[in-house]
């Protein structure tokens, strides 16, 4: 065996020397990293190391499980995930179906590199044009004045408008964009499904309802189990350039608490703990959408 | 997708459809590029004019550059640009390299460790420590606060590299056997066989590299400390974001006077001269690249 793989790396000593920079980082920076993850059972001291430091059992999951966090943090996770689900995932089916009816080449090709567009404007931007657009002497209380409305509301300091805020603003964003693989799925319907409804008198409408609807249902249901999957991971890029301490409320998930928590205020095993707990529960759903997504449609992350 | 159309009368219906149809559509794009036009319109404005109209014209008034001087002449834009081709080049091309060089190994035939070093590769998809002990890792290994922080770290990229392996694993056997033949080393079958063969996998992988370092603004935030070192976005969050009046007003390196009594909407000139410098370049880029984009969705979607 020994023997055999001896030889076996003579030769081909130059293809494992091509992998061996990459194993290396993966070693460094995937693997060696996961370690950290005994943090979250001690109490960290910078001085003493990671291995050093005492341990302290499950005193941090306690903390944190009976800390009024939890509940905010399960709550807004869950309702921007929800809220995204119930527009962000709807509304690029429906652009995908309208363009598929557009017969002008030209007009379908301007819409598509239009609504593309966004998407490649830089998290940033974005978040510094919300800002400016949603601000009290902002564009949009200036477009409530001329639609008669009162117009002095400051957006982003409400928390009641902040989950919208930023479940639109990513619409806006990925609406045209997410609609590319509904529109691939639509590129493969056979034709001839369309002029067999034709015959039979199916308006266009009715083309939509029987023929292109059930052609997509296969990619539809695949993108909302993986989104039922990560209905606890919660990007929280732009939350993190958006919120303020007066919107905390409606606008802290996981991710933004433990960089307020870790990175700024150095409880590393505290906040340790809080992402481990994330982990594990999204691994379990991620697990259990894959299975489902198995079982009804035969296709799977693995 | 076209549909031939055979019919010669339209019904009623059909008509009314396309015509709601094109309407919502084009309501569409103007909801797309709205925010963008107010954003150009406004930074070639006078301040008086976006002052009284709140930001909200319809058309250029008072047409003046003064705020794109200012831009132009801030010496942290610039190092920020130049940071960010830094990382960039050597981050995507570090990155490109090893999945090139990885990929290769990992569609090699009759390698004893091949199994092996997948599943090595695979495993690190699903698990990982987090941001914590990441944070506290490349505290330790003294990489805080240096320019490489950007780049070793994410010198490898295990999506990439099943992505590309699947497509050297698509070019035919013969090509590879024939220059092992010829006593071509797996170095050379790999940059002159198998490479040139790849230009579309290859373009998809550097373009969503290069886009990923563009748009970063996370990582520099927490393990970078010195404003010379900052990407571009880091700049631009500065001024945006955290609305740092001195980093905008060019630090003190222009000569453009803005009248105190207009002086936050000049504020929000200069800040909307800094998005449309910091966009427009992608965003000319962007049409151009659109269909390798696009390729990249569709095989990042073979996944799920």
């Amino acid at each position: 065996m020994w023997h055999k793989l001896k030889l076996d790396m003579r030769r081909n000593y130059q293809a494992y020397l091509m992998i061996l920079p990459s194993v290396l980082l993966i070693a460094v920076f995937a693997y060696f990293p996961t370690y950290g993850i005994i943090l979250a059972f001690k109490k960290f001291k910078p001085a003493l190391g990671v291995f050093g430091s005492p341990w302290v059992g499950l005193k941090h999951f306690r903390d944190f499980l009976s800390s009024p966090y939890l509940w905010r943090l399960v709550r807004n996770t869950l309702g921007i995930s929800l809220y995204t689900l119930a527009v962000g995932y709807p509304l690029p089916i429906v652009l995908a179906l309208l363009l598929n009816e557009v017969n002008c080449l030209p007009f379908k090709k301007t819409v598509q590199t239009i609504t593309y567009m966004p998407y490649f404007i830089s998290t940033v931007v974005i978040c510094g044009m919300v800002k400016s657009f949603l601000g009290y002497d902002g564009v949009l209380n200036e477009i409530i004045k001329a639609l008669g409305g009162a117009g002095n509301v400051s957006w982003l300091s409400e928390p009641k408008y902040f989950q919208t805020i930023i479940v639109w603003t990513g619409v806006w964003q990925g609406l045209g964009w997410n609609s590319i693989i509904y529109m691939a799925a639509l590129a493969g319907i056979d034709q001839q499904l369309y002029e067999a409804a034709k015959i039979d008198g199916a308006g266009r409408l009715r083309q939509i309802w029987y023929v292109t609807l059930p052609g997509i249902a296969p990619t539809i249901i695949i993108i909302i189990i993986m989104a039922i999957g990560s209905l606890l991971s919660v990007s929280s890029d732009k939350i993190l350039l958006l919120y303020s301490p007066l919107t905390y409320e409606t606008g802290d998930v996981v991710g933004t608490y433990v960089y307020r928590k870790g990175i700024k205020g150095a409880e590393y095993s505290y906040s340790e703990a809080v992402s481990l707990i994330d982990t594990v529960v999204n691994f379990l759903l991620l697990t259990g959408a894959n299975w489902l997504s198995r079982k009804l449609t035969d296709t799977s992350l693995w | 997708m076209k549909r031939k159309s055979t019919k010669i009368r339209l019904t009623t219906g059909e008509v009314v459809f396309s015509c709601v149809n094109y309407l919502v559509l084009t309501i569409l794009m103007l909801i797309c590029l709205y925010p963008l036009y107010q954003v150009v319109v406004d930074s070639i404005s006078g301040p008086g004019a976006v002052m009284r109209s709140n930001g909200m014209l319809i058309w250029p008034k008072d047409v003046h550059l003064d705020a794109y001087k200012i831009v132009f002449s801030n010496p942290n834009l610039r190092t920020g640009f130049a940071n960010t081709l830094f990382y960039m080049f050597f981050g995507t091309g570090l990155q490109f390299l090893n999945v090139c060089l990885s990929a290769y190994t990992l569609s090699k035939k009759n390698l004893m460790l091949k199994k092996g070093l997948m599943i090595y590769f695979t495993v690190t998809m699903y698990v990982g420590g987090g941001l914590i002990p990441f944070f506290l890792l490349i505290n330790n290994l003294g990489l805080m606060n240096s320019r490489w922080v950007l780049v070793i770290p994410y010198g490898y990229n295990v999506w990439n590299t099943i992505v590309m392996r699947t497509n050297f694993n698509g070019i035919p056997d013969g090509l590879r056997e024939a220059a092992t033949i010829d006593g071509a080393s797996d170095f050379t079958i790999l940059f002159r066989v198998l490479m040139p063969l790849s230009g579309a996998v290859s373009a998809v992988i550097l373009l969503w590299g290069a886009v990923g370092y563009w748009n970063m603004w996370f990582e520099p935030m927490i393990y970078l400390t010195e404003r010379s070192k900052y990407p571009i976005q880091s700049i631009l969050r500065e001024i945006l974001i955290d609305a740092n009046e001195q980093l905008m007003a060019g630090a003190g390196q222009t000569t453009v006077k803005f009248d105190p009594s207009t002086r936050s909407a000049a504020n929000t000139l200069v800040k909307y001269a800094n998005i449309v410098v910091c966009t427009v370049p992608i965003l000319v880029v962007y049409p151009f690249a659109q269909k390798y984009f696009i390729k990249g969705v569709m095989i990042g979607s073979l996944k799920g």
